[in-house]
């Protein structure tokens, strides 16, 4: 009877090569999964790559600056060590003057647009710096940016130390056009700031560090974490937990380890121009800026076949690897001026709101302060737009004064973390243009000396040489950051669910297919209504057979 | 072979061993493809996305493995006779089910043999083993290898009509799950086609009508 008995072995034997095969198969997957922490993750090529590409950092320097000629002199002027730098480093002057650190505009755009916060560009902090400049450029790295008449083509006004100095002593004062003190001066009630010992600085000046551009990137806005939400001084030393390239206790990674500079150019996005334009690993170009994470980590960086590796090509790595900014320190969300200058007796006044930060000052308006804030996710091709006091807005919606340029049908955008930085902002009711408010100052106009809001826009308006009709208001404004610092460890990471689900961190993102979120309604609800009709009419056919089986058995026994 | 007679009933090896274990593996794949195919779709939350997309990808390999040895299998043994389409006497088994069922009819096609698949099961089976699952393959390969499009190019696919399409698919297995487990309730008792299934053994009233090339040898 047995008609294929040797077919049948075979078959059998193959099946339970099969069953074995698939059972061994995620069984071996685990298995790597848990001995992945204890060989340092070898089986996710970009953490190796990036481990073959990031020795420890080694220094090449064979100048003692202590021992130049130049260096050895009682500093009583900064210009003066400037002019000693300048003795050696002939052309660092020249370089640094092309560079946006010098000029504060964007060096890619039409000059006539004047694009950049030296220009005409207005944001939702202290909106600009004209008129204002004394205050803005203490984190200008030059000397004397006091007002619009500064000599930028004057070499001995480059600031070498403030990106040099590895002292930590070097400190400019806050209201002197990027000045140190010459005597000690005291700033508010708390902080006197010493004049710097200057030869003792140009002696011991290296490659910035951490602090260096900490000075000005982690406080800007005029404070600690105000601006960017992944950067605040908690950045200086960071633990691997807040940072893990930069953590102290880590990689020990230095801003300059990413943002790669060749002649006082360091990469980084400027307004419209993006960070890196290519997509390249340090394997395909071994002086490619590392300021993307490709660049050490490859496209493909996650273990073969995890299925985070074919998100690299839509999805920044940020956007997982970034659960939360502000994770350690406050930073600012929102900045509402229409309610600044209100005061109590006469005087300005300060409220104390959460996290130990102001809720509300005279000077300034309503502020919110938030940690662990999940960032808004928007499409991206690595160039924002940015809105300038000469451009008209539209005040009848949130005016995104700096906003990212991308779409899902862009093969070079990529869904990125932002912090929006929210809030209520004077603009000229008229002619539908953001103003220039003269804020900072001795005279009257000044809006923090005499809290008049026409006054201080009028004043702004014609410093800056720009049409103002006298009518003012306040609009709703954004301001959005790119969130790239502040990654987190692996173990730390933004799950799959927390996007692919209905109400999730991309809810808002429109434009493409998200399993888990998106879907066709209409083939959900018939699909679900065939499956309840074929319920219902098995349901009714077994009742009818119950019935009639009944029926039937007692006709036959009648 | 036969077995023991029993209320004029005796019992026939049908299903062999691979029958058996392929029905029931594929029948468990079918609900854990259902189930993590809904939740990866957004309906429910169980495994949790990232593990539900693992284990349904998991399945979807381990089912395709098998359909490749099902094929084979019917392909060797000669077993594909058992789904050569028959419209002969279709619209009566129909009938029968649409109301012959609640009279205590006979069923049109005599039971002994319908030992295995009536015409309208035949129809049934075959369109889900070469429409449905090849369906299911299709898309679900193309939803899997998602990134793989432009390289292949496939330019003019379009995600959302490839999930949606898996989609559709999917509530077809669902449907056809919900009456194709009623059905097994239609033997002469409510479970002997079920423990059938489990033993490979099915009670006929004649097993001389069932022919000699539908039974099988004794048990594994």
């Amino acid at each position: 009877m047995n008609r294929f008995p040797s077919l049948r072995r075979k078959a059998l034997v193959a099946l339970l090569v099969l069953v074995c095969g698939a059972c061994a198969a995620p069984g071996a997957r685990a298995a790597t999964d848990t001995s992945a922490p204890a060989q340092g993750g070898a089986a996710a090529p970009g953490r190796q790559l990036a481990r073959q590409a990031t020795k420890d950092s080694q220094l090449w320097i064979t100048s003692d600056h202590s021992k130049h000629e130049a260096l050895r002199q009682a500093f009583t002027k900064p210009e003066d060590v400037t002019r000693a730098c300048l003795t050696c480093h002939t052309e660092a002057a020249a370089q640094f003057h092309k560079t946006i650190h010098w000029t504060w505009i964007d060096p890619n755009a039409d000059p006539a647009q004047r694009m950049g916060k030296g220009g005409l560009v207005v944001n939702n902090f202290c909106i600009s710096i004209l008129s204002n400049e004394p205050r803005c450029t203490s984190c200008h790295a030059g000397y004397g940016w006091k007002d619009k008449d500064f000599d930028f083509t004057d070499p001995a006004r480059v600031d070498c130390l403030v990106c040099h100095d590895t002292t930590g002593t070097y400190e400019k004062f806050p209201s002197k056009a990027g000045y140190p003190v010459s005597e000690p001066t005291p700033f508010g009630p708390k902080k006197t700031y010493q004049p710097p010992d200057l030869a003792k600085i140009a002696q011991n000046i290296g490659r910035p560090d951490r602090d260096n551009c900490g000075t000005c990137h982690f406080h800007g806005g005029g404070g600690d974490g105000v601006k960017h939400g992944d950067l605040d001084s908690t950045l200086a030393a960071p633990s691997k937990k807040l940072d893990v390239h930069m953590g102290v206790d880590g990689q020990n990674f230095h801003c300059t380890r990413c943002h790669t500079t060749t002649v006082h150019n360091i990469a980084g996005r400027i307004y419209a121009t993006p960070a890196a334009t290519e997509r390249k690993s340090l394997l395909e170009d071994d002086l490619a800026p590392r300021i993307t994470c490709e660049s050490c980590h490859s496209a493909t960086p996650h273990k073969a076949g995890h299925k985070a590796n074919d998100h690299t090509d839509k999805v920044a790595c940020q956007a997982c690897h970034i659960p939360e900014f502000a994770r350690e320190m406050p930073t600012k969300m929102s900045w509402d001026w229409s309610t600044a200058g209100r005061l109590k007796d006469g005087k300005p006044y300060k409220d104390k709101g959460p996290y130990d930060r102001a809720s509300y000052d005279s000077m300034k308006g309503d502020f919110v302060w938030e940690m662990n804030v999940v960032p808004e996710y928007y499409w991206w091709g690595g160039s924002m737009t940015t809105v300038r006091a000469t451009d008209v807005i539209d005040p009848s919606g949130e005016v995104r004064l700096s906003w990212p340029v991308g779409s899902p049908d862009d093969p070079r955008s990529r869904i990125m973390p932002f912090k929006v930085h929210r809030g209520r902002t004077p603009y000229d009711t008229v002619n539908k243009t953001m103003v220039v408010p003269h804020l900072f100052g001795k005279d009257d106009a000044a809006f923090w000396k005499g809290y008049d809001w026409a006054a201080a826009i009028r004043a702004g308006m014609d410093y800056a040489g720009l049409d103002y009709s006298g009518e003012f208001g306040f609009v709703e404004t954004a301001w959005a950051y790119p969130t790239t610092h502040m990654v987190a460890p692996k173990d730390n990471v933004v799950a799959c669910v927390e996007c692919h689900a209905d109400r999730g961190r991309l809810a808002n993102l429109a434009g493409f297919y998200m399993p888990g979120r998106d879907g066709s309604a209409l083939v959900d609800w018939v699909g679900w209504a065939a499956v309840a009709a074929s319920l219902l009419g098995v349901f009714i056919h077994g009742a009818i057979r119950a019935a009639s089986r009944s029926r039937n058995a007692k006709e036959e026994r009648s | 072979m036969s077995g023991s007679v029993k209320n004029g009933l005796k019992k026939v090896y049908l299903y062999t061993w691979f029958e058996r274990f392929w029905h029931w593996f594929q029948a468990a794949l079918i609900l854990v493809l259902a189930a993590t195919g809904l939740e990866v779709h957004g309906t429910f939350s169980l495994l949790g996305f990232e593990r539900a997309v693992a284990v349904h990808e998991w399945c979807a390999w381990a089912w395709l493995g098998l359909y490749v040895f099902i094929v084979f299998w019917l392909s060797t043994t000669g077993e594909w006779k058992q789904y050569v389409p028959t419209t002969r006497k279709i619209y009566e088994v129909a009938m029968y089910y649409v109301s012959g069922i609640f009279r205590g009819e006979p069923h049109p096609v005599p039971k002994t043999q319908r030992a295995k698949h009536n015409p309208l099961q035949r129809l049934t089976y075959l369109s889900i083993s070469t429409l449905l699952i090849p369906f299911q393959i299709a898309t679900g390969i193309a939803y899997l290898y998602y990134n793989d499009w432009a390289a292949l190019g496939l330019t003019s696919l379009s995600l959302e009509t490839v999930a949606t399409l898996h989609t559709i698919g999917a509530f077809g297995f669902l449907a056809f799950v919900v009456v194709h487990v009623y059905m097994t309730t239609t033997g002469h008792t409510v479970s002997a086609h079920v423990i059938a299934m489990f033993t490979g053994w099915e009670e006929v009233e004649d097993e001389k009508a069932v022919p000699e090339w539908e039974r099988k040898t004794s048990p594994l």
